[in-house]
């Protein structure tokens, strides 16, 4: 924005809108734009984002790392770990999310779906990364520094290839489901007896 | 059979394999990752910018992200038509919103709009200062990480449920049977 103009390329827009219209589509369709789908969740009610998330990160990783093995794709977009920065980052983002009852991405897609306090969660948000910018010089001094590791992933980190990992994680998310959606069926017939 | 734009609710597990094919998409063809909550940061600093420009230019977080870079960029996009998107969706499955104070909110704290509004402000601060401490959100982190197997988004992830799990059951739970909500 500074020294640079406003917009980037028409292309980057282009194929960002393309990536963004799908995801919204997808959030929207999958329920996890609204509240009472997130907060059932961490009241252990409702496994809807569970079943989206664990699904899309086993699909999208088998994906990617087989693309990575054939040489489709270059190299990966991995985060630096800073471990303590992580942890009571993800803390402290999980209380937020209890409350506004979305996240930042279905916060956006609730809004346009037509959830008004939605709207107050956006300006919260814009207000919440405005004061980490003011208190960053002080969390990256004493904060970031503690656990950083760098652009790691459990498969450089241990040394193993990364397909043991997603054939695991492939194994258990078809295991948890497949038991989940059992234990779901169980309790609807148990609910529908009781009335 | 029923064109599947107009269900209002789609499997879970269509969405997520849905959402994995998206990766595989902005990964192969794009060289992204998914993600939302950096544009916070830009909107943010550009709003912030319109009354102390200097300031903003000043800070070394607000200018990684602002100063040489376009604030409108592939994520901004991104962010804009997701609200597209979810717009299309509930309007064409005819399974828009209507409600200012979510049933489950209503059952714990009653029907204020501004209660619950106010809340979702401070719940929207709070969470994007976790996201930014923490270098991502459910998107960035928790999808694109999570299925790169990265150690930073793991271990986001875990700490994200573990905290909403302990949250939600400490400021929704009544002890007396909103359960069935």
């Amino acid at each position: 924005m500074f020294d640079t103009p406003i917009f980037d390329t028409p292309m980057q827009l282009f194929m960002g809108a393309i990536a963004g219209f799908i995801f919204g589509f997808l959030l929207q369709k999958g329920g996890v734009t609204r509240f009472n789908v997130i907060v059932n969740q961490f009241l252990l009610r409702d496994f809807t984002v569970a079943k989206v998330m664990g699904t899309a990160i086993v699909v999208g990783g088998v994906g990617i790392y087989a693309m990575l093995q054939l040489g489709w794709i270059d190299a990966l977009h991995v985060k630096a770990a800073h471990l303590l920065g992580n942890a009571a980052g993800g803390v402290i983002f999980g209380f937020g999310m209890a409350l506004l009852g979305y996240c930042p991405g279905t916060a956006i897609g609730a809004a346009a779906d037509g959830a008004k306090d939605a709207w107050f969660g956006i300006l919260g948000g814009l207000f919440g990364a405005a004061i980490y910018a003011e208190a960053s010089p002080w969390i990256n001094a004493n904060i970031m520094t503690i656990g950083a590791l760098g652009k790691e992933t459990i498969s450089t980190e241990t040394g193993l290839s990364p397909w043991w990992f997603m054939v695991g994680l492939a194994i258990l998310a078809a295991g948890g489901f497949w038991a989940l959606e059992r234990w779901e069926h169980g309790r609807a017939a148990r609910q529908s007896l009781a009335i | 059979m029923k064109n599947p734009a107009k269900i209002g609710r789609w499997s879970p597990y269509v969405v997520g394999v849905g959402i994995g094919a998206l990766s595989w998409i902005t990964f192969g063809l794009m060289d992204k990752a998914l993600g939302v909550s950096t544009s916070f940061v830009g909107t943010a600093g550009a709003i912030e910018s319109l009354v102390a420009a200097d300031h903003v230019q000043d800070n070394a977080y607000f200018a990684k992200y602002l100063v040489g870079s376009p604030l409108i960029n592939w994520q901004f996009a991104l962010v804009i038509a997701l609200a597209i998107g979810a717009f299309v969706a509930g309007w064409l499955g005819r399974s828009r919103q209507s409600r200012a104070v979510p049933e489950v909110w209503e059952a714990r704290f009653g029907s204020s709009k501004a209660k619950r509004f106010a809340f979702a402000f401070l719940g929207g601060a709070i969470l994007l200062f976790g996201a930014r401490m923490a270098g991502g959100c459910t998107s960035g982190h928790g999808i694109s990480g999570g299925l790169q197997l990265a150690v930073s988004s793991w271990v986001f992830l875990i700490a994200m449920f573990a905290s909403g799990v302990a949250a939600a059951m400490l400021i929704y739970r009544t002890g007396k049977g909103a359960s069935h909500v």
